[in-house]
């Protein structure tokens, strides 16, 4: 492996150990990342994509030196992360999601100046790194009032100046958008946008395909703790190739009548999303296949609303990636 | 990096309603049980020795809690992993938390002394007010580097809280804050005789009543050095461990 790679992942694995009981103990062991690999160029911007429980916050955590690998290794600018952490932490910055991560009972700029310090940054560069960080995240103004009374989404742009405080070469987004309304979410995309267009190497981790389609140069997509595929969106999206959706606004879809639709002559996956009272199911099937008529006449009975037929999407493709997994 | 480390979590905590309550109220329950123990037992000329003592269980108390709490609140609110992150030796990321809880362990003893002088009317004489001054801030240290040591457990462990339950009582009985450790058994020695606060508690009463401070003093500063050594070298092992262990957040 060469320099040419701001990060390297070779076989890394993570095995969680625990014991649960006093009187008799109970070892219990979760093979969380099983033998995952992969390399960022540097200035890419590099998703990770998976389910929950995947594997990738472990993955993302062994990467920036948070937990030790349990066998594997991996480079981050060429250093080790785990005989040369210090080294790595120095040209890493981690941000995720959601409200945890900062001192809440403080201001942003006493939350700011403390990580400063934390990090290393300069004493004589602190002041103008932070105003230009809060600038860039938009919290100038609001940066002498405390955390607590933040909103979701200025906390999570709190956390990106944190992330960015000591120009890390490399930066991890762990999942950064979750919760996060849409506006504040389009206002992070084009953040994360501009800090790749800058240089910096970013690895995000997202549910969100949109978010990974839009940003992403490569996206390696992880389920059971194993990397299923690899590749630009654009290459992702072959992966449904060869299937045809059917998307079918229904209400008080059964069970029953969901594993119907999975017997059908064609018919690849299935998937069911509640939206209210709205389900919205989605059905892939082998293209050259009309399966329309089929779904209408398993769901005879059930209220419908619109029907839809159309191309798959990177979001297909990932479903099917996933459940083949 | 010291000083702003100490200022930030000394303003985290306390802008803390649990933590201000919690001061407000503990110091005058020590010097209340401190004054009626003292008086039960007819030295009523030594009620500023217990004052003293009761304010000194407040800065245990205060580094105790404090280590063990800021650490388990890092851990909740997912500042652990964050300070850990950074490009740090161990020790400069956690010996601004364990000062800080020293610092604001100063209040308590002020604050015990202060309830003493005004509900129960202990005049606050001091054979050596300048040494006192000293013995205080010295004992201060040397608890704010006590609990450094404690910290590395308080990062390995989840259950950290659980610990610090148990060290609360012991340590104020066999240091002598508020009884002298000649009246306990004699098993209770050596310990005491390692424990920072029982150099620190012996210096400030040698302050209040007019015995030898300097002693006490020099040995309470040597065991705090000890104490930063072990706490630095056992920090950076544990840091270790914990990300082999996978501790450092809540799950």
């Amino acid at each position: 492996m060469g320099n040419d790679y701001a990060i390297e992942a070779d076989g890394l694995r993570r095995t969680y150990r625990g014991r649960t009981g006093w009187l008799r103990p109970r070892r219990t062991e979760v093979e969380a990342v099983r033998g995952v690999s992969f390399t960022v160029g540097r200035g890419e911007l590099f998703g990770l994509l998976g389910p929950n429980g995947a594997g990738k916050t472990t993955t993302i955590k062994m990467l920036n030196t948070l937990l030790l690998p349990t066998s594997g290794s991996a480079r981050v600018c060429g250093q080790d992360v785990v005989k040369q952490t210090r080294e790595v932490r120095r040209r890493i910055g981690y941000v995720f999601g959601g409200d945890r991560g900062l001192y809440d009972r403080l201001s942003g700029l006493d939350n700011l100046r403390y990580f400063a310090e934390l990090y290393g940054v300069a004493p004589r560069e602190q002041k103008r790194r932070i105003a230009e960080l809060l600038e860039l995240v938009g919290l100038t103004g609001r940066e002498r009032e405390r955390v607590e009374g933040y909103s979701r989404g200025m906390r999570q742009r709190l956390h990106i100046a944190r992330g960015l405080l000591h120009s890390p070469e490399v930066l991890f987004l762990d999942e950064p958008s979750i919760g996060v309304d849409p506006v504040a979410a389009r206002e992070l995309r084009r953040t994360v946008s501009d800090l790749a267009a800058t240089g910096t190497t970013v690895l995000l981790t997202t549910h969100y395909m949109a978010e990974a389609d839009e940003l992403c140069d490569r996206i390696a997509v992880i389920a059971d703790g194993q990397i299923q595929a690899l590749g630009t969106p654009a290459e992702l999206r072959h992966h449904a190739d060869g299937r045809r959706i059917v998307e079918v606004e229904a209400y008080g879809v059964p069970d029953t009548a969901v594993s119907a639709l999975r017997g059908l002559p064609g018919v690849r996956e299935t998937a069911i999303e509640e939206r209210g009272a709205l389900q919205l199911l989605t059905v892939q099937s082998d293209a050259h296949i009309d399966v329309q008529g089929d779904i209408l006449r398993e769901l005879a009975g059930i209220r419908l609303g619109r029907v839809n037929s159309r191309e798959p999407t990177l979001e297909d493709a990932y479903v099917a990636i996933v459940n083949a997994a | 990096m010291l000083a702003l480390g100490t200022l930030t979590h000394v303003k985290q905590m306390s802008h803390s309603p649990f933590e201000v309550t919690i001061a407000l109220v503990v110091p005058i329950v020590q010097a209340t049980l401190a004054v009626y123990l003292f008086r039960a037992g007819q030295e009523q000329h030594r009620l500023i020795e217990a004052a003293v003592g009761a304010g000194l269980m407040g800065v245990w108390s205060s580094v105790l809690f404090g280590s063990g709490g800021a650490i388990q609140n890092q851990r909740w609110q997912g500042t652990l992993e964050m300070i850990m992150l950074a490009p740090r030796r161990p020790v400069l990321v956690i010996l601004p938390i364990t000062v800080a809880t020293g610092l604001t362990g100063t209040y308590s003893l002020l604050a015990t002394l202060a309830w003493g002088r005004i509900l129960y009317g202990i005049r606050l004489e001091f054979a050596h007010p300048f040494a006192f001054v000293v013995a205080a801030v010295v004992c201060i240290v040397a608890l704010g580097m006590f609990g450094l040591l404690l910290a590395s457990t308080f990062v390995l462990m989840r259950n950290a809280n659980a610990l610090a339950n148990t060290l609360e009582y012991p340590i104020w009985l066999v240091s002598g804050m508020l009884v002298p450790i000649t009246v306990l058994p004699a098993w209770t020695g050596p310990i005491a005789a390692v424990l920072p606060t029982t150099w620190g508690a012996r210096a400030l009463r040698e302050a209040t009543t007019g015995g030898p401070v300097w002693p006490a003093v020099g040995v309470c500063l040597g065991i705090s050095v000890l104490c930063l050594v072990f706490g630095s070298i056992s920090l950076t092992y544990v840091e270790r461990r914990a990300r082999a262990a996978a501790t450092l957040a809540l799950a």
